[in-house]
């Protein structure tokens, strides 16, 4: 819109601000509750401004954990972190490296490769998951860092995104570097991976919070209350039969599971824009 | 330094398109061979079987005294010049020219010297630590022929490096890859579908069409003595006028009834036999002097280069171009008596293209 009217402005930051608070107030609510005593939050008349309880609820939460599922959020985030790193950096070296076979070399059957990683974009874990449940266990993989990682590994996006971008690197800068006597390793090590340093942030931000967000497969292969997720820690705090809900414990930790995606993203965040919409080389 | 020879190289690419349909060429030590042709004359192709990017299908090329049919580019002692200069964009201009002498494990002084005089050659010292996104066109190119020269290779390969300037800066960069490669003394192969880059560039000239050698020379003898119509119209500009006649007799030819003596014709053409007689728009004179043939050409406009004028119109019912100092024709000329050179006529067969000149 070039001409300047007011009215249509207001609406739409109206417009906007609504969605904000949509979107942000349970955010709020979440970051409230766990400043709170369990009592205040069950009576129904939590304030809106912070409590005094902030400084018990997180150490608490962090080194203890509910009064049932009694295992400190702090060991699960390490969980959390160990998984979401695993998948995030395993994705990218698996894909980065399928993409280079697949634009890069002349081999028998290369379109068929290439369709087979694309083909399998239509079975994501929660279609395969009991062939895969059944590998993993027979493998001894339950209970274990590698069962939780490596099958959400093979990841058909990644490749694809790597692909786009080799195939719009000119063809002369690999001439070029033939002619300047590097090789097919040289060539990726030294012109192909600096270039992509981009598209791997934008994809090590998407991999990191798709790995820390996993629900349903950590949830069938880890047992072991020491081997828990966040998201599952969360979910077991809030289901309880016999006694009241802890509350403002189950807030704290939403609150410390939001942390690191977030901090991933404001890291990440101009990078990973860079990435996603980068068309020039 | 050395030459390349090729013999009978051929290529075929998938579905039996053949690109380039056995040339042979020998390009002396230290010579500037310039490949033209219009685009799809398997000039490019031709230059990167010669790089190594490209495989052989038949033949065989030789660098010096190797046959390098079966080298890596890189062991080929050759550097090449990409159209779109192929800079690594992430790395400084120092490193763009090191990289290669890196790769061969070069001492670091060594590297250092060589890039530094490069530099200094091609004036791109302040630019050493940027990146090639903050150079100008013209500052690109020139990094680009320093990867090339830092390299000290037996030839250099040009693929349109100029094709991406603009005009002006196409001019003083040719100028300037000239004075640098008669500095070098490197041999050199440059491939081009620009004539005036062809012409000026050029010790030997090499006019390609559909993947086979029209004619190989000097510029002057290209353009004095094309041996095809096709080097006759793509060599020049404007183009070679071509007109349908018939022989007369020894040293004479007639268009639409009339007579041009001619120079350099084959003898023993049968009089009454088509042929087809060429003259350069730049070669006919207005007005008619004395012991020289003339034609008549009826002139439909004229366009304005500054110094010269071309009139476009008819001789003989056949489009016709003359190129004429301003000021020598009115411009509102509408008939015009044009005097013929004999020396200045080139006759070509109508079947087989080939020139009717002195055996």
């Amino acid at each position: 819109m070039v001409e300047n009217r007011p009215f249509a402005q207001f609406m739409a930051y109206l417009t906007l601000v609504i969605g904000v608070l949509v979107v942000a107030f349970p955010v709020y609510l979440a970051i409230m509750a766990s400043t709170f005593d369990a009592a205040t939050i069950i009576n129904g008349n939590m304030p809106l401004v912070p409590g005094d309880q902030a400084g018990v609820n997180y150490p608490r939460a962090l080194f203890y954990g509910g009064v049932h599922a009694r295992e400190p959020v702090g060991g699960m985030m390490l969980n959390s972190m160990i998984m979401a790193m695993g998948i995030a950096i395993g994705k990218i070296l698996i894909s980065i490296l399928s993409a280079y076979a697949v634009v890069y070399f002349k081999f028998p059957f290369r379109k068929t490769a290439f369709w087979i990683i694309f083909i399998t974009l239509m079975l994501p874990v929660e279609v395969r998951i009991y062939p895969t449940y059944k590998i993993v266990a027979d493998l001894g993989l339950l209970d274990t860092y590698t069962g939780l990682i490596m099958p959400l590994i093979a990841s058909a996006t990644g490749t694809l995104l790597f692909r786009q971008f080799f195939m719009t690197i000119p063809d002369e800068l690999l001439e070029a570097s033939k002619i300047d006597g590097a090789g097919a390793f040289r060539f990726f090590k030294d012109t192909l991976l600096p270039l992509s340093i981009t598209t791997i942030a934008a994809l090590f931000v998407i991999q990191f919070i798709y790995g820390w967000n996993q629900y349903l497969w950590p949830l069938l292969i880890t047992t072991k209350s020491s081997m828990q997720t966040i998201v599952i820690g969360i979910k077991k705090m809030i289901t309880t039969t016999d006694a009241l809900t802890e509350w403002q414990i189950a807030m704290t930790t939403a609150v410390l599971a939001m942390v690191p995606p977030v901090l991933v993203v404001i890291f990440m965040q101009r990078l990973f824009v860079k990435g996603l919409v980068e068309t020039e080389k | 330094m050395a030459g390349v020879t090729l013999d009978t190289v051929r290529k075929i690419y998938a579905g039996n398109v053949e690109a380039v349909k056995g040339v042979s060429l020998g390009i002396e030590d230290g010579s500037f061979c310039v490949l033209v042709g219009p685009s799809g004359c398997g000039k490019s192709t031709l230059l990167r079987m010669i790089a190594g990017l490209e495989t052989i299908s038949g033949g065989e090329i030789k660098i010096g005294n190797r046959v390098v049919n079966q080298v890596e580019p890189a062991d080929r002692d050759i550097a090449m010049v990409f159209q779109n200069y192929a800079l690594y964009p992430h790395m400084s201009v120092y490193d763009n020219m090191a990289y290669g002498l890196r790769n061969r494990k070069t001492p670091k002084d060594e590297i250092e010297k060589r890039v530094k005089e490069a530099a200094r050659i091609l004036a791109i010292e302040p630019f050493l630590d940027r990146k090639p996104r903050a150079l100008s066109g013209g500052q690109r190119q020139r990094v680009a022929m320093g990867r090339a020269i830092v390299r000290k290779p037996q030839v250099f390969l040009f693929d349109e490096p100029l094709s991406n300037l603009d005009a002006k800066l196409r001019v003083q960069m040719r100028v300037e890859i000239k004075r640098l490669q008669k500095a070098l003394g490197v041999t050199s192969i440059y491939v081009t579908h620009d004539q005036v880059e062809a012409m000026t560039l050029s010790d030997k000239l090499v006019v390609m069409s559909g993947g086979q050698i029209e004619q190989v020379g000097s510029p002057s003898e290209v353009y004095r003595r094309p041996e095809t119509r096709f080097v006759a119209t793509f060599i020049g500009s404007p183009p070679m006028n071509i007109l349908p006649g018939k022989v007369e007799g020894p040293g004479r030819v007639s268009v639409g009834g009339q007579v041009i003596a001619v120079t350099d014709m084959r003898e023993g053409l049968t009089p009454g036999s088509s042929i087809e007689v060429g003259l350069r728009p730049e070669d006919v004179q207005a007005g008619s002097a004395p012991g020289a043939s003339s034609l008549a050409m009826e002139v439909d406009f004229v366009e304005e280069l500054g110094a010269t004028q071309l009139f476009h119109g008819k001789v003989a019912g056949t489009d016709f171009v003359v190129q004429a100092s301003t000021g020598q024709i009115g411009a509102d000329t509408r008939k015009l008596t044009l005097s013929i050179d004999p020396g200045n006529v080139h006759l070509f067969d109508p079947q087989s293209t080939k020139r009717l000149g002195r055996v």
